[in-house]
């Protein structure tokens, strides 16, 4: 038996009646990694030791009776998600070195779930790209056709979770970086509200935009982790004081009387044929298990990659000036004064694609752009945030594709026009604080993945894991 | 004709202030790091204000209060929806590269103060008054050619207070600065050290033909730390200012530093071009939102100020205006002085000691009020003694020198060394006496109309008891005695 086909709830099922034990569990998947590693590339980390370690100690408090709910599930995490003792680069030469003494909030919940850290996930650089062809660890492949990229920024971890190589994982996603991957590799993806996982020790990018969210291989996995991460964090001042559901709870097979709206900005261009066919039977399948489909309008959205793409550079550009050599990571060698060792350490430190964000950013939040170009960002926000708002008035989920194209050839990442397309569907719910998930569902005519898209409204997980279970189930 | 005109133009100078006062929070605005001043280098941090990466900031409400407090205090509107803002810049000692400041939405604006110079009123306007975290500092350490950095004062929570461009001159600037000191002290929202950086000053300054209305150039003068430097920076550059003026140059706008030793600014080495700080909200952070129940429960908690107190001590102990200016200008003082003079019958004596005496030791000794060794119940205990005659002003002298190393009770201190007054006249006559037998020079002189002699006789009389004799009896023992005398 392959144990790293099992899902959650199998290998949990399975370890509680001694059928196998955690260290098998665990020691399988890093004989995946192994073998697999070299050509996808996905991990930038492997903790083999701490694996060994953690894999027994588990194993016999879970042997005790302690109910420990993750406990002995193999996963891996982004590797711009802090983890203590455990290097954390962020997939950058500027943090090639960086072992952090803290821990993020995720972490240590996932941790104290019993979840085991298998190593830390290769990703496009400080999440910035879509194809995750922007490491300073190399690329990552598809699974599916190494010829073609996994989407990004948190390429890593869906390429890892589609090819076995972690039981789950989580990535962040600030316009799709985890919906994005999860399409393009054929895995479940969610990003979950602003506000409903702590942010604490996810080094970052957009603040204002990014959510950590679990990648997996079923929606009920989805929702199993999703219980273990989210929740209020004293330490995020962006979370919010809510209490959340058990998610596991809206694994039901019924969505009768659903209300699905279709906005139909998002069927009118440049979506790939059979991702427009793939649409219409995932309607007539919502349709006969009782869902009402109805179509709806989102004007503002034609905005939203503009706008996301001002917030989010300016943003970094402000949260990538702590990157200066004088405290940790990389340094430039041989500066005659603070200003060149400033000059060289950013300009090696950073990839291309990080210093263009970081140019484009700075000069949006200059002084004398900041009204034209920032300010006008952050109303076409509001407004689009808006539009969702009055949409949801009479629908219960939005649908949509994921992305208007499956997973596209290496090498194109100097375009970034179509980079930032690919996000065209999946950045709407970043600017307006919503909850989107990507399910799989089936193929195109190359045998790559393609995902469908649910939006819901805000700290409504609920929701759309009850509709994409049913999905799920019917499909 | 040019010239003589520009002979007798006079000037006015303009002066704003920026003043950073450190907050008295126990903890760090961010974080949970201890604000204590000094400590180990690096001993006063954590991931969130050394600035790691993933680590986020939550704001201490303490900060918040304590920044509306000071502005309720200074007459200021309160902003009921305010916002943090990021201020873009790289240096060594701000970890982030970004000081998390307000700059749309200050908390509080539009106040003022008013102060007194020469007998005149005058109302100087506050512009705002924002939330902002301190930097780091940085020890450059010559022998080992490099620079270490301490963190332990990043994210320290300061408030910025701005003034309008109201005040001028340095003797305007003194008094605002130690009336808005006091408030600050007396609100207990900063300790105010001016000389461990807790209070720092930054002044705005340009001069103008008077009667002109636009404001010529200015320069800015950077962290102060002392009233005197102040005084002293305000002169100087007004007088540098008129005198470039005056020379037909233009005042060249430009930071400055003030060197307290040399008594000169020059200018800081900088680039010619404004720096763009990129300001845009800190999405980390979330709107500060004060209701209705949260200014009321902030408003409740302001004390008694300064102005309040002094015209209460007026009334109360009936203090001339001269010395409840004095008292009231630091909390501690007043709070001292009150605890005296409510166990007094005699509060302008106190008031007396706390101006005299007692300020020279606090100054010489460099002590804080709140800590010395005299007790305000001790002090007040002193002056009963002098006012009942028990022992002479002089005497108290020497008993509050006592006092002030052992920290004794006055009363002990009278008896254990004997210093009670001597009423005894029989036991004075004997010493008058004595005086007379060794100073018949001094009698003759007397005789011969010089009644100055007379106060020599009663000195005698104070030398030989050590200052205790009673003197209206020795000086009336005196007298009886040179009647008899003359008489015989």
């Amino acid at each position: 038996m392959d144990l790293t086909r099992l899902t959650i709830s199998e290998a949990l099922e399975k370890i509680k009646n001694k059928e196998i034990s955690i260290i098998e569990l665990v020691r399988s998947y890093l004989k995946q990694i192994e073998n697999l590693n070299k050509t996808i590339g996905a991990y930038i980390t492997v903790c083999r030791e701490d694996c060994e370690r953690m894999g027994p100690i588990l194993q016999e408090k879970l042997d005790c009776g302690e109910n420990i709910p993750l406990a002995g599930i193999p996963m891996a995490l982004s590797d711009n998600i802090i983890t203590r003792g455990v290097l954390t680069t962020c997939a950058s030469k500027m943090l090639h070195n960086f072992i952090p003494q803290y821990d993020s909030t995720v972490n240590e919940k996932l941790r104290h779930s019993g979840a085991i850290l298998l190593g830390k996930l290769n990703m496009d650089e400080f999440s910035i790209g879509s194809s995750n062809e922007n490491s300073y660890f190399g690329p990552v492949k598809n699974p599916w056709d190494p010829e073609r990229v996994p989407g990004g920024s948190c390429g890593g971890a869906a390429a890892a979770v589609a090819a076995n190589m972690a039981c789950f994982a989580l990535g962040s996603d600030a316009c799709g970086s985890v919906r994005q991957p999860s399409s393009f590799c054929g895995v479940v993806g969610l990003k979950p509200t602003y506000g409903l996982i702590s942010r604490y020790g996810l080094i970052a990018f957009a603040s204002s935009l990014e959510q950590i969210g679990p990648i997996t291989r079923t929606v009920e996995d989805c929702a199993i982790v999703l219980n273990a991460i989210a929740g209020y964090d004293p330490k995020d001042s962006t979370s919010a004081n809510i209490k959340h559901p058990d998610y596991t709870a809206f694994l039901k097979d019924n969505i009768k009387g659903l209300k699905i709206g279709l906005p139909k900005e998002y069927i009118e261009k440049g979506l790939q044929k059979e991702i427009k066919q793939k649409l219409c039977e995932a309607l007539t399948v919502f349709e006969s298990m009782g869902a009402v489909v109805e179509e709806i309008s989102i004007p503002m959205t034609k905005y939203a990659i503009p706008a996301y793409y001002i917030i989010a550079s300016a943003e970094a550009s402000s949260n990538l000036a702590r990157y200066d050599g004088i405290r940790y990571g990389y340094r430039a060698e041989d500066c005659e004064s603070l200003e060149e060792l400033y000059k060289k350490t950013r300009s090696e430190g950073f990839g291309f694609e990080v210093k263009r964000t970081i140019m484009l950013g700075a000069y949006f939040i200059s002084r004398n752009c900041y009204d034209s170009y920032y300010k006008k960002a952050l109303k076409v926000r509001r407004l689009i945030s808006e539009d969702f708002k009055k949409a949801f008035n009479d629908i219960d989920v939005i649908i949509t594709p994921t992305v208007p194209k499956t997973a596209f050839k290496t090498g194109r990442k100097d375009d970034p026009i179509q980079m930032c397309m690919s996000n065209i569907y999946t950045v709407s719910a970043n600017l307006a604080g919503l909850c989107a998930i990507s399910i799989p569902h089936g193929t195109d005519c190359n045998g790559l993945p393609v995902g469908l898209q649910l939006i819901g409204k805000p700290f409504d997980e609920g929701t759309l894991i009850r509709a994409a279970y049913a999905f799920e189930k019917n499909t | 004709m040019k010239d003589l005109k520009e002979k007798l133009m006079e000037y006015e100078v303009v002066i704003g202030l920026e003043v950073h006062a450190e907050l008295t929070t126990n903890s760090k605005i961010y974080c949970n790091c201890a604000t204590r001043f000094g400590g180990e280098p690096n001993t006063r941090c954590c991931p969130v204000c050394t600035g790691m990466p993933g680590a986020l900031p939550v704001l201490n409400k303490k900060v918040v209060e304590y920044a509306v407090k000071a502005g309720l205090a200074t007459n200021c509107s309160i902003t009921r929806y305010s916002r943090q803002d990021r201020k873009n810049y790289f240096y060594p000692d701000l970890p982030k590269a970004y000081q998390t400041s307000q700059q749309d939405r200050p908390l509080c604006t539009n106040g003022y103060l008013e102060i007194e110079v020469d007998g005149l009123l005058k109302k100087v306007g506050i512009h705002r008054i924002h939330i902002e975290e301190d930097a780091g500092k940085l020890i450059h350490n010559e022998s080992g050619n490099n620079t270490l950095i301490d963190y332990n004062r990043c994210g320290v929570p300061l408030i910025e207070i701005v003034t309008r461009p109201e005040l001028n001159s340095s003797a305007e600037v003194k008094v605002f600065i130690e009336k808005l000191k006091a408030i600050l002290e007396y609100t207990e929202v900063s300790d105010c050290k001016m000389q461990e950086g807790s209070l720092r000053v930054d002044i705005n300054l340009s001069v103008r033909p008077k009667g002109e209305s636009t404001l010529g150039n200015r320069t800015e003068i950077k962290n102060l730390n002392s009233i005197s430097a102040i005084v002293r920076a305000i002169e100087y550059e007004a007088k540098r200012q008129i005198d470039e003026v005056k020379k037909g140059r233009k005042i060249i706008q430009e930071t400055r530093r003030w060197d307290d030793e040399k008594g000169v600014s020059f200018p800081m080495r900088e680039k010619n071009e404004t720096v763009d700080y990129r300001f845009f909200p800190e999405p980390d952070l979330c709107p500060i939102i004060i209701d209705e129940a949260w200014l009321n429960e902030i408003k409740s908690s302001v004390p008694e100020l300064p102005d309040e107190r002094k015209n209460r001590i007026i009334a109360e102990y009936k203090l001339p205006e001269y010395d409840a200016n004095f008292i009231t200008g630091s909390k501690t003082l007043a709070d001292y002085f009150e605890k005296a003079a409510c166990k007094s019958k005699n509060p302008k004596a106190i008031s007396n000691w706390l101006m005299g005496d007692l300020s020279k030791k606090l100054k010489e000794n460099n002590v804080e009020i709140t800590n010395i060794p005299v007790t305000p119940e001790n002090l007040a205990k002193l002056v009963e003694f002098i006012d009942s005659g028990v022992i002479s002003g002089k005497i108290a002298k020497q008993v509050f020198e006592i006092m002030w190393v052992t920290s004794g009770d006055p009363a002990e201190i009278i008896e254990n060394k004997g210093l009670r007054v001597i009423n005894d006249a029989d036991e004075i006559r004997k010493v008058v006496i004595k005086v007379f037998e060794e100073n018949p020079k001094a009698i003759e002189d007397i005789r011969k109309g010089k009644e100055k002699s007379i106060g020599f006789l009663i000195g005698q009389v104070m030398r030989k008891t050590n200052g205790k004799a009673a003197p209206d009896i020795a000086n009336q023992l005196i007298r009886k005695e040179l009647d008899r005398y003359f008489d015989s």
